[in-house]
């Protein structure tokens, strides 16, 4: 069987940001099975819903995930206690593809950062640019820069990094790197992707709201160009990456 | 050891609940978690004639105590289903039900009369989808309707007929009559409930469509009721649901009067709810000696 729920116990629940939050839960075999970009749907006790929550981090005990409130779901995450028993299933959808000898860009805005940093971690001498709204919705910095050295922030308001989008730092440094792999909010991710056009591969990793999370209840749908014409793919199973080339960002 | 299989229309189910169209697709993703012989029956996800996109997403909103939904009827058309999905499926040891929705009464038609050819058990008959422009729900709101169009679409059909009914209407134990009349074998009940939702701050309503199909445990008082109301109206056997969400809720559906069950959103909360629940029943009639399941078909005692 290929899919499977398991009870796993918090480590940790710290708020890292304004409203956003660093989980670390007890790991078995997930961490082996689980590939950078997938992720994992979050049993929340009285919500008819799981919440798909992208993999920040695993190692070998570990799973680390990294989550906005948003909604009521992830409101009653947030206040779940170090101890509690957190009810996941995973590894979903397909990951980031990474390929040796290449040198990755990984480029991510918002809460679409978190799954970048497991990603970063398996490839040589990754560049890094993120992005948020201002410097109070600024995370994992320290993370990335322990990864490496060529690590970039900007926010819209200068109040962290530089003033500006992830897509101007981006453009100043597009002959340096081979591949852009990317994840943040629809606007970004389209313009990372024409920045990209013509020059670099670029994979997006996208967000939807989601039903069964295993690609059979179809209501996470992304408009895609594929070998056999236009169709509705589902981001939990076909995605949630996407060579930026195949995704319809403005259906 | 109780007997937890049923048969409707000579067809043999290993036990009572049956995947509900629209949450399992063709049941492949769910044989990833555990063989599909655990469940008595996949209702596949509503085929039409020819391939859908479906509606823009979002599809989905969770509600109190359910969720919104408008997919819209995407799937890749009746003739792939034929060559791709349904000798999978039927492989599988469970019974398959072919859930067809069309924009005319010529589209049921076609497809009736193409699975009809084929391995299918049963046709369900979706005349109650909420989230297509033409055609689905407006089927199945009148009598003169359900009536219509069950007796053409049984003329090109040569398996047993299941007319999945809506919720949406004012007396459904008098359209549930009609199907019986004009040539239904067995009844389906109820599908989703048209909701909405809006988002405060933005003043959009919370899914693309607008409007939606409510279902999951909030709506399950109402299906229990319905399919009540049905069960004294008509002889042909019904299969419940809406919001069915654990062991308690299956029995007192049978009790209201449904044969077998169908289960849907409970699966996006827990994969394994078919196989709990199955066990659930199994300890009660153990407990209660209760030999056979109908036994508790309609066996409430009403005030």
């Amino acid at each position: 069987m290929k899919y499977d729920t398991q009870n796993f116990k918090l480590l940790k629940n710290e708020e890292i940001a304004d409203g956003i939050f660093d989980w670390e839960v007890e790991n078995n075999e997930l961490c082996a099975l689980s590939k950078c970009g997938q992720f994992v749907s979050v049993k929340v006790p009285s919500r008819t819903l799981r919440r798909p929550i992208s993999i920040c981090d695993a190692d070998k005990n570990t799973l680390r995930l990294v989550f906005q409130v948003k909604g009521e779901g992830t409101k009653l995450m947030s206040e779940m206690k170090v101890g509690d028993n957190v009810e996941i299933l995973a590894p979903l959808g397909n990951g980031f593809s990474i390929e040796k000898g290449k040198r990755y860009c990984f480029v991510g805005g918002g809460i679409g950062v978190p799954p970048l940093l497991f990603s970063a971690k398996q490839t040589d001498n990754p560049m890094i640019i993120t992005g948020f709204r201002n410097k109070d919705l600024v995370i994992l910095q320290d993370d990335f820069k322990a990864v490496s050295d060529d690590v970039y922030l900007a926010t819209d308001d200068g109040s962290a990094g530089e003033k500006g989008f992830v897509t101007d730092i981006l453009k100043e440094h597009l002959d340096e790197i081979d591949e852009v792999c990317a994840c943040g909010p629809i606007p970004m991710l389209k313009a990372v992707a024409d920045v990209c056009k013509g020059k670099v591969k670029c994979q997006v990793s996208l967000e939807e709201r989601m039903g069964c999370s295993v690609g059979a209840c179809l209501v996470c749908a992304c408009k895609t160009k594929t070998k056999d014409g236009i169709k509705m793919t589902q981001v939990c199973k076909n995605g949630p990456v996407y060579d930026a080339e195949e995704v319809f960002f403005d259906a | 050891m109780p007997d937890l299989s049923v048969n409707i229309c000579g067809v043999n189910f290993n036990n009572p609940l049956i995947a509900a169209s629209g949450t399992f697709g063709f049941g492949r993703e769910y044989s990833e978690f555990y063989p599909l012989e655990n469940l008595g029956g996949v209702s596949c996800k509503g085929i039409t004639l020819k391939e859908r996109l479906g509606n823009p997403p979002p599809r989905i909103a969770e509600t109190e105590g359910g969720i919104l939904n408008a997919v819209g009827l995407q799937n890749p058309g009746v003739d792939h289903f034929i060559e791709n999905d349904l000798g999978w499926l039927k492989a599988q040891n469970t019974v398959v039900i072919a859930n067809i929705a069309g924009n005319t009464v010529e589209d049921y038609c076609a497809m009736a009369e193409k699975l009809s050819d084929t391995d299918v058990d049963f046709i369900e008959l979706n005349i109650s989808c909420p989230n297509v422009k033409s055609g689905g729900v407006q089927f199945g709101t009148s009598c003169e309707s359900v009536g219509s169009i069950t007796a053409e679409v049984k003329k090109h059909c040569k398996k047993p007929l299941m007319v999945k009914l809506s919720p949406n209407v004012t007396d459904i134990a008098e359209i549930a009559k009609s199907a019986e009349f004009y040539g239904a074998d067995v009844i389906s009940m109820i599908n989703t409930l048209t909701g909405m939702r809006i988002d405060i701050n933005t003043r959009r309503p919370i899914i693309r469509n607008n409007t939606g199909g409510m279902s999951g445990p909030a709506v399950f008082p109402v299906a229990v009721r319905m399919v009540w109301q049905v069960y004294n109206a008509v002889n042909i056997p019904i299969i419940g649901m809406g919001g069915i969400s654990k062991w308690q809720d299956a029995v007192e559906m049978l009790m209201a009067g449904a044969t077998a069950l169908q289960i849907g959103t409970v699966l996006f909360n827990d994969p394994y709810a078919p196989i709990k629940i199955n066990d659930g029943i199994k300890r009660y009639m153990e407990e209660k000696c209760i030999g056979s399941l109908s036994e508790l078909t309609g066996s409430v005692n009403p005030w």
